[in-house]
């Protein structure tokens, strides 16, 4: 087993944790210099930089969330000048505005080394070639593998999603050795290759497959058609996208790498930082990114960490495959989804003050998931005619494509059909097994 | 002549309709003609009834959405080429149709068709002009 940089990532936890005080008091300083919205939650909470010495004084400091990158669109929570941002990534937020990240050289080459650790964790060199099909463009995920594929020194096809015929003979053609993409278009592959009986010419060894939940049954499919090992990784363009935690060959949880950010796990109600080892919301901060830094972030997603040195000799902290979400967050077809994101819909299509009620049945069919938005029918929306319904029907499905950036299939239904609970309608239905 | 639509957003699925139709019977509410038009998703019911405000409410309080339309009745007689006759008055004076559902009269020798038209008013002043007027409204649940 080959570890990129053996001297941090096998480092003992108390050169760890050392190395982690220095550079979170420094943090700390720059984000209160640079970033208002910080600063004001520092003031309100009586905090001055001074106040911060290491890590055990983290719990101490103001959270921040999804919500942030919001209120300070476009670029309000960059901490240096935009002559020093080199590049951009932007992703759906909670409601109809993009959260946008920035990084600065060292923050893209910081974000390259991460993913060639991993990379090299997963087995691979510079003599692989690695094909990378997560989309490209504002998605963290194409842009962030690639980047971490050339700082290994392996060869990259830079394929993008989508086009799976062509992805297949490329990776064929190619001898591609790894493949980067979601889960499910990892299976979808899979079957098409086994479909084509193409897998003997496959040269495929390692998958590295994140950006949405998937499960051990999944993985074992996806293994057995693609003759790979499969490895989940874990990234939030927030933190940095692809990157910010991956499995090593052991396969024993995922590792987070420490020196540039650092885990915690709280009580999502009552925002205690909980014991070692317990299931919590997931929390980041990111100690090294100039651009973008995020203290405390809340990831909402709900995981645990382990703190024992690992088979493989890293010493990095492994967090466990998120089991859920502590917000009403759904991936579906690996865009994040919220329901809020809907009502905004449904409120500008019925032009009223009331937001329909509706309905979201997410389902997994052929290893694609399928979106149906259930809308009750109401006064405001209905009319005489056939075709005004119609029409009803045709702009909330392309409100929703257009604030989502996938399709949902939109039913009018009769009014109070949909389930409600102490009077209160069930908004999700996600019967995806993982 | 101008008589109250009621139209009934029903969802396409078994078992939808009768319902609707149940509690308005039961609610004494008599039908004098009904059209279903649909999609493979949803329906829209269209009835003419004697009791307009009666049937909103029974259907309101049952949840179920529920708009009142004005729409043109014209009794016709009920003989080969009737309807085509009151259609091609219509077009002739460039009135659109946007829909219409016609049904055979209990009157022996009537029928009743039901128009919905982008110009109510100016459809009205010609049927008349045409013969087509002389329907007052309680009659026509009727026909
Ligand atoms: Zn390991």
């Amino acid at each position: 087993m080959s570890i990129r940089n053996p001297e941090i990532e096998c480092m003992p936890r108390e050169q760890i944790v050392a190395m982690q005080n220095e550079r979170l008091v420094a943090q700390v300083k720059r984000c209160y210099e640079n970033v208002e919205c910080f600063r004001k939650r520092m003031d309100e909470a009586g905090l001055t930089p001074d106040d911060v010495h290491g890590v055990e004084d983290l719990s101490k400091l103001p959270f921040s969330y999804k919500s942030d990158l919001r209120d300070y669109y476009p670029f309000g929570l960059f901490a240096t000048p935009m002559s020093e941002i080199v590049r951009v990534h932007a992703s759906s937020g909670t409601t109809g505005k993009r959260i946008v990240v920035g990084y600065t050289k060292n923050d893209l080459a910081m974000w390259a080394d991460c993913v060639a650790r991993m990379m090299e964790a997963v087995g691979l060199d510079e003599r692989d070639i690695v094909q990378v099909s997560y989309g490209y463009g504002l998605f963290t995920g194409g842009l962030g593998a690639h980047g971490g594929t050339e700082a290994l020194g392996a060869t990259v096809i830079p394929m993008s999603s989508g086009n799976t015929s062509l992805q297949i003979q490329t990776m064929v053609d190619f001898g591609a050795t790894a493949l980067c993409c979601t889960p499910s278009y990892a299976l979808y592959l899979g079957e098409e290759i086994e479909r084509l009986g193409l897998k003997d010419q496959l040269k495929l060894k390692a998958g590295i497959f994140g950006a949405e939940p998937w499960s051990e049954d999944m993985r074992l499919q996806i293994q057995e058609k693609l003759g790979l090992k499969a490895y989940d990784i874990y990234g939030l363009s927030e933190i940095l996208g692809p990157g910010v935690a991956c499995e090593c060959e052991c396969q024993a949880g995922m590792h987070v790498w420490e020196d540039h950010f650092i885990p915690e796990i709280i009580d999502p109600d009552t925002c205690e930082v909980l014991p070692e080892g317990e299931s919590g919301e997931l929390v980041f901060t990111t100690i090294t990114k100039e651009g973008f830094p995020l203290i405390r972030y809340r990831t909402r997603d709900i995981c645990s960490l382990n703190y024992e040195k690992c088979a493989c000799g890293r010493t990095h902290v492994r967090m466990r495959k998120p089991s859920g979400r502590s917000d009403d967050m759904l991936i579906i077809r690996g865009v994040n989804v919220f329901p809020s994101q809907i009502e905004e819909v449904l409120l500008r299509v019925s032009g009223g003050d009331i937001t329909p009620n509706y309905q979201i049945v997410v389902d997994r069919v052929n290893n694609t998931d399928t979106f149906d938005v259930n809308v009750e029918m109401s006064e405001t929306l209905f009319a005489d005619d056939i075709r005004s319904i119609e029409a009803v029907e045709k702009r909330i499905t392309s409100g929703l494509r257009d604030m989502l950036g996938i399709s949902a299939k939109v039913h009018l239904v009769n009014p109070k059909t949909i389930a409600r609970s102490e009077g209160k309608a069930k908004r999700v239905i996600d019967n995806r097994k993982y | 002549m101008k008589v109250k639509q009621l139209s009934v957003f029903i969802e396409n699925r078994k078992g939808n309709l009768a319902p609707v139709l149940s509690h308005l019977s039961r609610g004494g509410v008599d039908i004098s003609a009904l059209s279903l038009a649909d999609t493979s998703d949803f329906g829209v019911l269209r009835l003419i009834v004697d009791k307009v405000e009666l049937a909103q409410k029974i259907l309101s309080e049952d949840g179920v959405i529920v708009k009142v339309t004005e729409v043109l009745a014209v009794v016709m007689n009920d003989h080969p080429g009737g309807a085509a006759e009151v259609v091609n008055i219509l077009a002739d004076n460039h009135v659109e149709i946007e829909y219409m559902y016609a049904c055979a009269g209990k009157t022996l020798g009537k029928a009743l068709m039901i128009v919905r038209v982008d110009d109510p008013a100016k459809a009205e002043e010609i049927l008349c002009a045409n013969g087509f007027g002389d329907t007052k409204a309680n009659e026509i649940y009727r026909i």
